[in-house]
């Protein structure tokens, strides 16, 4: 104890040092604090009087943490929430400390920890949370995080050591990850969608589940509604998707927003729950999170308010004004979460100016191979024109040819600053121009934004 | 003139983006007047080992490369070895360029058969070889992403696709990278391969061409978004291997 406090103390006094600098605080405070104390995540964790939610999934983490967040502080709550996706163990401990007095007392009472998929294991070791929530799991940045298969056996065995008085909340949709309650002796929240006129018949280009998670026999979808999120069953073994207790009986897309019905018992007689962001993948985020509301006792209707008043995260169809243009920020790591957000943008029938950057440093995917699993293939037909730049601004270039783009409605920019003036200029005044990049392009791109004086210049998730 | 693509268990070998390779291949056709079609051939479809002009085979998970594995000791292997044989060409990466080596050793179980018509073995490995992979080929200098722990080692009848540069090739240690037999390409260069490699796409497409269309010259298209990624890429490889 007497180690934790001294770890806090240190950990704030750097946070405070680096503040007065005027530079953004994220990890390094909390890295202070867990070199003093290893265990200082866990110990300031079991102070919280309402218990821990960790968030975990391939695509979706940022925005339903942020939105049980909102939901939590609805209900009178103060949430502690690892808000950005800087190292998750100094994340958490500076989260912690930023909301902890000086003596180590949290000021929070919940934690909202967002963590990423191949950390699980290594978080539910040291703490126990009340509520675990995986919203999906698709490929992604295959060089660190190797095979979703591997990947899913790995919190399968992480999950199947949680307590019974942790409950799980799992997409029922997703194949891998409905299989993950298997094992587990508590609660089990499952969510997914019901509105047999979303999605469609044909499989996604994508094959992450084509195969049952338990007997690896071919599984049959009825139904399939995002990359391998569907109706789908195990004609062999008979694994089939998990009855949903939180699910949309109809969702209705619009440009801007989603509307939900929520299906059965007392919560079809509330309002419909607004989803104040465009595409079916933040119908499925506003799901898992009014469904780990349910898992912490917090009213369906509470959440459904907190949602309809939710502002985005960073690159999350984040919007910002420059030069008389609209520019809309698509952060992309995967090739679903890549599907989804083109997706969301194409059904609004919208002919998009692009400004697009591909990095391959750590945090993006040293590999980018995964764009040639990305669907270019439906956006190139409706692209007016592409300004591309980033690290790997000619893998890029190449994708969009290949997807049938005309080269000369492609144009590389290497440098940020006159790649976002040159896709400006291709905008018209009073128009769209979407930006779509990986993580760290975008927060490069961001930073130019920032110096040009049209976004706050520092990181705020 | 037309090609005529097999895509080889697309559903279960479709991993790090291989699929580029299919595209590029058709793309590159099409722009010079030649009708593509790409059919699946998989677990359960009927092989038509006449068809084929080229076949594709990519790399993919351990659960997908299993099932694979076991269906290719069956008469899909036999179709595929009658094929390529036949004069069909061929270009398999990762997982898909052990499956056409004679065998697989695993660290403690018994050898998987693969389907031999490469001469190539591959073990596996401890080390897993992750990061960007540049080589010296007679066909240009190819670059791409590995990632892999099998080492694959030649036999005689198999020549390398080209020396390392940058990354670890075909085992880490004899600086080689990929086979080349006849008209069959195997190697680990993931990226996708072939639309920044534009050469080997071109030489590919000839290879499959002149299976039922006799010699054939491609025309020369404009390559300079393609290059200056294969530029890019290569700068890259150099600075962070």
């Amino acid at each position: 104890m007497i180690r934790t406090a001294l770890a806090v103390v240190v950990g704030k006094a750097t946070r405070v040092a680096l503040t007065t600098l005027g530079r953004g605080a994220t990890a390094l405070p909390g890295l202070v604090t867990l070199t003093v104390d290893p265990d200082a995540v866990a110990r300031l964790s079991d102070r919280l009087a309402h218990g821990v939610v960790c968030v975990s999934g391939t695509n979706g983490k940022t925005t339903t943490s942020r939105m049980l967040a909102d939901i939590v502080r609805a209900a009178g709550w103060a949430p502690i929430h690892n808000r950005s996706g800087s190292n998750l163990d100094r994340g958490l401990a500076a989260a912690l400390l930023a909301s902890s007095t000086w003596s180590g007392s949290p000021a929070g009472d919940v934690g909202i920890y967002e963590v990423d998929e191949a950390s699980v294991p290594r978080v539910l070791a040291r703490v126990t949370p009340r509520v675990v929530v995986v919203t999906n799991l698709f490929r992604d940045q295959l060089d660190r995080y190797f095979e979703i298969d591997a990947l899913a056996r790995r919190m399968g065995a992480a999950i199947a050591g949680l307590p019974a008085s942790t409950a799980l909340v799992l997409n029922a949709d997703d194949p891998i990850v409905a299989q993950l309650a298997t094992g587990h002796r508590g609660q089990v929240i499952h969510f997914g969608v019901d509105d047999p006129s979303v999605g469609g018949a044909v499989p996604q280009a994508i094959s992450d589940a084509t195969r049952c998670p338990r007997c690896r026999e071919p599984l049959a979808y009825e139904r399939v509604i995002l990359a391998h999120e569907g109706v789908w069953s195990c004609p062999a073994c008979g694994l089939a998707r998990p009855d949903r207790d939180v699910a949309a009986s109809s969702v209705a897309l619009g440009a801007d927003s989603s509307t939900l019905r929520l299906a059965g018992g007392v919560q079809s007689v509330i309002d419909p729950v607004v989803v104040p962001l465009p595409g079916l993948y933040n119908a499925y985020n506003a799901l898992a999170a009014i469904a780990a509301a349910r898992a912490l006792g917090i009213a369906t209707q509470t959440a459904s308010r907190a949602i309809a008043s939710f502002r985005p995260a960073f690159g999350r169809q984040e919007t910002v004004s420059a030069a008389g243009r609209t520019i809309r920020l698509l952060l992309v790591k995967n090739p679903a979460g890549f599907n989804a957000a083109i997706g969301a943008l194409l059904e609004t029938g919208r002919r998009p100016r692009l400004l697009a950057a591909l990095n391959d440093r750590d945090a993006d995917g040293r590999d980018v191979s995964w764009i040639w699993d990305a669907d270019f293939e439906l956006l190139a037909p409706a692209v007016e024109h592409a300004v591309v730049t980033g690290i790997r601004s000619g893998d890029l270039a190449v994708r969009f040819k290949y997807a049938g783009l005309e080269p000369g409605r492609i144009e590389v920019v290497a440098d940020g600053r006159v790649a976002i003036d040159r896709a400006l200029a291709l905008t018209p005044e009073g128009g769209e121009l979407v930006l779509v990049a990986t993580y760290t392009a975008m927060q490069d791109l961001r930073a130019v934004l920032a110096a040009m004086g049209h976004v706050a210049p520092f990181w705020e998730d | 003139m037309d090609l005529r693509i097999a895509h080889l268990y697309p559903d279960l070998m479709s991993i790090y983006g291989d699929r580029g390779n299919v595209i590029a291949l058709s793309q590159r056709a099409r722009w010079r007047g030649i009708d593509v079609e790409v059919r699946p051939y998989t677990v359960g479809s009927a092989f038509d080992a006449a068809w084929p002009d080229l076949w594709f085979f990519g790399g993919g998970q351990d659960q997908g490369q299993d099932v694979v594995g076991a269906d290719l000791q069956g008469p899909h292997g036999e179709s595929l070895r009658r094929s390529i044989e036949g004069g069909a060409a061929a270009l398999s990466i990762c997982g898909g360029y052990q499956l056409l080596g004679h065998e697989y050793l695993p660290d403690d179980a018994p050898p998987i058969p693969g389907v031999g018509v490469m001469d190539v073995r591959t073990t596996a490995g401890k080390k897993r070889w992750v990061g960007n992979l540049l080589v010296e080929s007679e066909h240009g200098t190819l670059v791409g992403f590995e990632n892999h722990s099998g080492r694959t080692y030649l036999g005689p009848l198999a020549r390398p696709l080209g020396r390392v540069l940058v990354g670890g090739g075909n085992n880490g240690e004899d600086r080689t990278e990929g086979a080349i037999q006849g008209r069959t390409i195997g190697c680990y260069l993931h990226g996708s391969l072939l639309p920044k490699n534009p050469r080997l796409a071109d030489l590919l497409i000839t290879w499959a061409l002149e299976r039922r269309h006799g010699s054939v010259r491609l025309r020369a298209l404009d390559d300079s978004l393609e290059l200056a990624a294969h530029a890019q890429a290569t700068e890259v490889a150099r600075s962070r291997p």
